[in-house]
């Protein structure tokens, strides 16, 4: 019993210490960026840019974003879901539907504030764009979710798999859709609104503010996923990924309960999509494939499955090596010892070794949770004596 | 199931929900109907042609559902990597009849190089799918299921990845050696190449189903799927079993990919991808697990493709993809089980 209200006790504090620790690391960030680096030396200015760009870091907020979005599905409630792209698609299209002049022949403005000259077209606020960009992708989880969560957990795979590769397709050929042009096909919806947010504008090349913005949305996702993980529906989610069967015997429903971490994935997709669309000002179809949905995969696989700070871990680590590492660190090597790699070529060998590697010898990821590390190691067969020897620990 | 829980005296009722599945179904089987019958009206030709192409791609897509289906069927794994290896079967296919043998051009000859190198790219196949299966999945066969999903999915992008350095990123012509000459019957044109594709397809189709369904390692296959310690019980080398397995499954998909080369004359590094999706689908239309419904949704599947592709009244080519998945969805949606596969209870 003690044990139990220590643990409680521990964890109200760590939440109020990751909190302290990630605003000081954004804060520092930021203030770097927006005031200091211009009074730097060139060197240093330099090596800040090509290592650490501030673009690249707000597009790694993006990622947390998202592969906490996906934690939510595959890491607590345990279904694969392989089209997770689809989400990120939607949800940038809403953005860019919503806050651009892109349907040019209405002309509809909702506390959006359109670029001079750019009055036509729908314009939102960023606000309740975001709101929106999540309510739609929740309606998608619901159209997809809702007939396939009643199957087998492969089955759930496959079809947000083909999710995955139909809506990409509609927004490529989304140009003629009987006659209207719906997306714009391969071009995307570029010019998105600069953000207003009550007085301040935010230009589309203020990047400290926009990593900021995002940086925010990503502290919120974090937020949500540790209180969620903890509370009685994120319980119903371990129980249902540790083992179906026992966990409907034990009263919870199977259906509403997959059913909720679903669509609560959805949203934070359709919410990461939107931000990542405010963030580059456009929407582009061919960005969208299948090979993001396994990166994402591969983030929250390769942290840990389940560890918030895992996934957080993995997704700024993966998607650093994605966007800078593999060309700087590439660089680096073949400037020491002459060589001449196509580094980045070796994306496709070592994602693919990575997640090969990874669920040979650590399944439950660099930074485990200690539950996640006890299913993953448990071979069948093991489990009554291992479950035995824990009581007996806990016992003692 | 709520039937029993609520007891036996209760009138059973039928949820609205059932009602309005099946009512749906049936709108969406009209349409399709509808939609074949005006364009069979519009040019009855055309209609043939076209059916016959999705016949000829139908076969290859078969054979690729084969190795899926064998695989499913026995360890319960949605072997992602297999697209990827059909891939690399045509890109190794491509590499020594093509490349090194230099056979570009219909000859008698040639026809016997073709068949020596079906052989060796079946040998390629093979050995390539059981190297992977004793690398990867064997370590993992108890292992929870998302480990090898995961795993089959990074295998996946190591296979294309090699693909991509054998060949590079562009697709690649290939001069077949297959006669380019066409036979006509009442306007509508057979291609040689299809008349070759039926003559090699169809007798590994049929050598396959008989090693299942008739030798001993066919039934040792099958009692693997069933129970796996029972069988080892009765004196079956499972490990032995499951690696002979992935060596059909590899075979087919490597038979898939000469043929691929030869008639649809490209090979690509990401091929696998979208290949390996529609046979997935395939296996699943035909109910995982069932050898003849793997055949028989493999050919429904080209059909379909084809339909969509080549008929004047039709979504056309650019909706290809999504019209795969879409069956795929709804597939899951009204008949999980596939068209002759039962719906399976869980194994408790």
């Amino acid at each position: 019993m003690s044990n139990t209200s220590v643990a409680a006790h521990t964890a109200v504090t760590n939440n109020r210490k990751w909190a302290i620790g990630y605003v000081s690391v954004v804060a520092t960030i930021f203030v770097l960026n927006k005031f200091l680096l211009t009074y730097l030396n060139s060197d240093v200015q330099k090596f800040f840019n090509s290592w650490f760009s501030l673009s690249s870091l707000a597009e790694i907020m993006i990622w947390i974003l998202m592969a906490l979005g996906l934690n939510i599905i595959v890491g607590y409630a345990g279904l694969l879901d392989l089209g997770y792209v689809a989400f990120w698609a939607l949800g940038g299209y809403v953005a860019g539907w919503l806050m651009s002049p892109f349907f040019s022949s209405l002309q509809f403005n909702f506390f959006g504030h359109a670029r001079k000259g750019f009055e036509f077209g729908i314009h939102f606020h960023v606000l309740i764009v975001l709101i929106l960009g999540g309510c739609f992708t929740a309606i998608w989880g619901v159209i997809i979710g809702g007939p396939t969560l009643r199957l087998k957990s492969d089955y759930l795979a496959l079809v947000t798999l083909g999710f995955g590769e139909i809506i990409p397709q509609f927004m490529l050929n989304g140009s003629n859709i009987a006659g209207h042009n719906l997306t714009n096909g391969a071009q995307g919806i570029g010019g998105l609104d600069e953000i207003n947010l009550f007085g301040y504008v935010i230009g589309t090349f203020a990047m400290p503010e926009k990593f900021l913005m995002v940086s925010i949305l990503a502290g919120g996702m974090i937020f949500f996923s540790i209180r969620l993980r903890d509370g009685r529906l994120g319980r119903a989610w371990l129980a249902i990924r540790e083992d179906e069967l026992a966990a409907s015997m034990m009263g919870v429903p199977l259906w509403r309960t997959k059913f909720s971490s679903y669509s609560i994935g959805a949203v934070s997709g359709g919410v990461g999509g939107v931000a990542f669309a405010i963030l580059v000002g456009g929407v582009y179809a061919d960005r969208f494939n299948f090979v993001i949905s396994i990166i994402i995969l591969s983030m929250v696989v390769l942290g840990g499955m389940g560890n918030v700070w895992g996934v957080v871990v993995g997704a700024t680590v993966l998607s650093w090596i994605n966007s800078i590492g593999l060309v700087q660190v590439g660089d680096l090597i073949n400037n020491t010892f002459g060589t001449h790699v196509n580094f980045p070529s070796y994306q496709f060998l070592i994602f693919g070794l990575l997640l090969v590697l990874m669920m040979l010898f650590r399944r439950e990821g660099f930074l485990p949770e200690a539950r996640m590390r006890m299913v993953m190691q448990d071979e069948k067969g093991d489990v009554d004596k291992k479950v035995s020897d824990e009581t007996k620990i806990a016992s003692n | 199931m709520t039937s029993v829980a609520s007891g036996i005296a209760r009138k059973k009722k039928v949820p609205l929900s059932a009602i309005l599945l099946r009512l749906s179904s049936f709108l969406i089987m009209g349409v399709a109907v509808y939609w074949l019958g005006i364009n069979f009206a519009h040019s009855p030709q055309e209609f043939a042609q076209v059916t016959i192409n999705g016949l000829n791609n139908g076969l290859l897509y078969a054979l690729i559902a084969l190795g899926y289906t064998l695989v499913y069927g026995i360890i319960e794994l949605i072997n992602f990597a297999h697209g990827d290896l059909f891939m690399l079967t045509s890109v190794f296919s491509f590499a020594v009849l093509t490349e090194l043998l230099g056979a570009q051009s219909p000859s008698g000859k040639n026809y016997a190089l073709l068949l020596v190198v079906l052989l060796f790219t079946m040998a390629f196949g093979a050995t390539l799918n059981v190297t992977i299966e004793r690398l990867a999945y064997r370590r993992l066969r108890d292992a929870p299921k998302l480990a090898p999903l995961i795993t089959a999915v990074g295998m996946s992008f190591v296979l294309q990845w090699i693909g991509l350095k054998w060949i590079g990123s562009v697709p690649v012509n290939v001069n077949t050696v297959l006669p380019s000459g066409k036979y006509h019957i009442g306007g509508v044109e057979i291609a040689y190449k299809t008349f070759a594709v039926f003559l090699i397809t169809v007798p590994v189709l049929i050598i396959l189903a008989f090693v299942v369904d008739k030798t001993r390692r066919g039934r040792a296959m099958r009692a693997t799927a069933q129970d796996k310690d029972a069988s080892r019980l009765m004196g079956i080398d499972v490990n032995k079993t499951i690696s002979f397995t992935f060596a059909i499954a590899g075979a087919a998909a490597g038979a898939a990919g000469i043929m691929w080369a030869q008639t649809i004359g490209t090979v690509a590094y990401n091929l696998g991808f979208q290949l390996g999706l529609i046979a997935f689908t395939s296996a699943v239309l035909g109910g995982v697990g069932n050898l003849y419904g793997a055949v028989m949704g493999g050919l429904i599947i080209g059909l379909i493709q084809a339909y969509n592709d080549g008929l004047s009244i039709g979504p056309g080519q650019r909706w290809s993809q999504s019209m795969v998945f879409t069956i795929l969805i709804l597939l899951m949606v009204y008949r999980p089980g596939g068209l002759l596969g039962e719906t399976a209870q869980e194994k408790v």
